[in-house]
């Protein structure tokens, strides 16, 4: 047997369930709503919309940064898709209770296939903030593309995250509501609702704290490629074009952490869950 | 020597107690941090299986056997991967699928189309493979119409019928880890399943099927092995287990077979009343006896019972008028013992006996004493059937 042959037949097993358990996912989501599958591109409309009015007309920020409405929309829907796996990740397992108890398979496959699911809805919404980026004027360039890095950074930083969250929620069930804190004040710490350059203004050190946050340079890096060059990144506030390692080392050592802990939790999951 | 399919190396098994209650919050773990106790402690455990070892070969019908509790479920678990071993070692050489549950996520949102390819891709079917057998599942399950509605909309015998044919047309695998709870349902779904274990035998398939429904494993088992309290009892011949397995289930019988707690509940005017009532159960005979005393005199008294469903209808009774022994001119403080003896036709589940003592019409009631004693029943022969008589059987060949 070849051994690419040995690593189909490996991964036959996973890749059935986790192709079923998407397309599942997707057809039950929206299944009894009248509008369907529109909903998962209205909602982010919806709070960038408020978040808008509130911030933009009423409250003047970033009235002097270039084309911050979609900049808004942008970290907005970003951070959605954080959201979305990382609470999914959390309830994985025990939402699976019933599958778990009674079948085997590789049971990262659940965790895997909610992050699928909320990726392909990243790329819907994706679509939509092209469209805003066109009407609003935005000039897309060839380097626009490296947007992609970013976004890989992102799937596994969040991926990691929800593995962990999963294995940890078994055991304890605190963890989800630990973790909806935690999201708050990470919405707050990481730059959406607000220009980085008003923290850069106001502390040095403050924003070479905050830019740490893999998230934050995530939203910035991908704000700096797809919309406007001039965005300040993590590179521009430790004035280092080799600071970015900070914030990818921190998703390494996190993922080797989560594999490491998913592997070891997981043999449990059927009598502990 | 004939080659093995699944190889059970002093496997040993405990399950943590109360781990829920005991660690499932960040507090406790802080709690037993500070108390320095390992939140792993030993005394939370209980041991499920002891050092099992066997091996089942290709081609083998297997069947394992116990009581409730004996860890057998654990046991074929564990073959399934479901849960681990804490010591020793599996391997299965083969392909396999378990059959522990039908319809292993089935979800009713869905049409039931879509779950035949969900409950597929859970057992290791691509949708090609799927694809190619879905007619035959379809037609098996004789649900043509119905495919494409939601499963909400089955009644729960299609959705069993949906299920058993997904599973039984689709594992074509070389092994099955079979449960014994595919065996249950109306007499009719039982005859489908035993008609797909002869088929299974006849393709030489390898089967671990575990059961404590001894008939079927005498029928089917090339081997059996007997489980009790986590350690085998016995290994190998069929006969030689089925007498080793009675044997226990007889000690079982014995406390099984027996009365249980329920709050009874009496009415009526008080004139007759009942004391000491008890039912004998055997396998056979029932007899329901009581003792009847009156508290004043009364001109007609009509005694009664009747034995219903714990979970629903009366099943039978009778009292002295339909028997024509109406009690006349009863005088205070009379005592009568009564006795009812009948033949153990009941199905095995729970009952209750109520006693009666009324009038003629049914008026007055002097006593109406629901509850009055509960029963289980549970026989050792077990036919699927409404009611069980115990059968004599008597076969010869004819000279």
């Amino acid at each position: 047997m070849s051994y690419l042959e040995k690593i189909k037949n490996k991964y036959r097993y996973p890749l059935i369930i986790l192709k079923q358990l998407v397309i599942t996912d997707f057809k039950l989501r929206y299944q009894s709503s009248f509008l369907g599958y529109v909903w998962t591109l209205l909602k982010p409309l919806a709070l960038f919309a408020i978040l808008y009015i509130v911030f933009v007309k009423v409250l003047n920020v970033g009235a002097d940064s270039p084309h911050f409405g979609v900049s808004l929309l942008l970290g907005i829907v970003l951070w959605n898709y954080f959201v979305e796996v990382t609470m999914g990740g959390i309830n994985a397992v025990v939402g699976n209770s019933e599958l778990m108890r009674k079948i085997y398979f590789p049971r990262y496959v659940v965790v895997l296939a909610g992050s699928f699911s909320a990726f392909i809805n990243l790329l819907l919404t994706m679509i939509v903030v092209f469209v805003f980026m066109y009407i609003n004027g935005v000039e897309f360039t060839a380097t626009s593309i490296f947007v992609v890095f970013p976004i890989i950074e992102m799937f596994v930083f969040s991926l990691s995250l929800a593995f962990i969250l999963s294995a940890l929620y078994v055991r304890f069930r605190d963890v989800n509501y630990i973790w909806e804190v935690l999201l708050q004040a990470a919405f707050y710490a990481t730059p959406i609702i607000y220009p980085f350059s008003l923290v850069m203004d106001q502390s040095q050190l403050f924003a070479k704290i905050l830019i740490i946050n893999p998230m934050a340079q995530i939203v910035q890096d991908s704000r700096a490629l797809l919309i406007y060059s001039e965005t300040p990144t993590i590179n521009d506030v430790f004035g280092n074009s080799f600071a970015i390692i900070i914030p990818l080392l921190i998703v390494s050592i996190l993922t080797v952490f989560a594999i490491y802990y998913f592997k070891k939790r997981s043999p449990y999951f059927a009598e502990e869950v | 020597m004939s080659e093995i399919a699944i190889s059970v190396q002093s496997v040993s098994k405990h399950f943590r107690l109360h781990s829920r209650a005991k660690q499932n919050r960040i507090k406790d773990v802080f709690v037993n941090a500070l108390k320095f106790r390992s939140a792993n402690e030993k005394n939370f455990s209980q041991q499920v299986l002891k050092d099992v070892s066997f091996n089942v070969n290709k081609g083998e019908f297997f069947g394992i056997v116990g009581r409730n509790g004996s860890g057998k479920s654990t046991m074929l678990k564990m073959l399934a991967s479901i849960y681990q071993p804490n010591s020793g070692s599996i391997k299965i050489n083969g392909r396999l699928v378990p059959f522990i549950e039908l319809g292993v996520g089935f979800n009713p949102s869905l049409t039931g189309r879509e779950n035949v390819y969900l409950n597929g891709a859970l057992m290791g079917f691509s949708d090609s493979e799927i694809d190619k057998k879905y007619n035959n599942i379809v037609e098996f399950a004789e649900l043509e119409k119905f495919m494409d509605e939601k499963l909400n909309n089955y009644s729960s015998g299609m959705q069993v019928r949906l299920a058993f044919s997904v599973a039984t047309i689709l594992a074509d695998s070389e092994i099955l880890l079979i449960d014994e709870v595919l065996a249950v349902g109306d007499a009719s779904f039982q005859r489908k399943c035993y008609e797909y274990f002869k088929k299974l035998k006849k393709n030489k398939k390898t089967v671990v099927f575990i059961s404590h429904d001894m008939q079927a494993v005498r029928e089917y088992c090339d081997r059996a092995m007997l489980i009790d309290e986590g350690k085998i009892i016995e290994i190998g011949d069929v006969d030689k287990v089925s007498q080793s397995y009675t044997k226990l289930f007889m000690d079982e019988i014995i406390d099984d077979n027996e009365t249980v707690d329920i709050d009874s509940e009496k009415w009526g005017d008080g004139s007759a009343t009942y004391t000491n009532p008890r039912v004998d159960i055997s396998e056979s005979l029932i007899t329901v006896k009581a003792t009847v005393k009156a508290r004043t005199d009364i001109d007609d008294l009509v005694l009664g019972f009747t034995v219903s469903a714990l979970d629903g209808d009366d099943v039978m009774g009778t009292n002295t008028r339909i028997k024509d022994k109406i009690i006349r001119n009863v005088l205070k403080g009379e005592q009568y013992d009564i006795q009812w003896k009948f033949p153990n036709i009941l199905e095995d589940g729970k009952y209750s006996v109520a006693l009666t003592a009324h009038g003629t019409s049914g008026l007055p009631v002097y006593e109406w004493w629901n509850h009055a004693v509960a029963i289980k029943i549970r026989k050792y022969e077990k036919t699927g059937y409404q009611v069980n008589p115990e059968i004599k059987l008597s076969l010869s060949k004819v000279k």
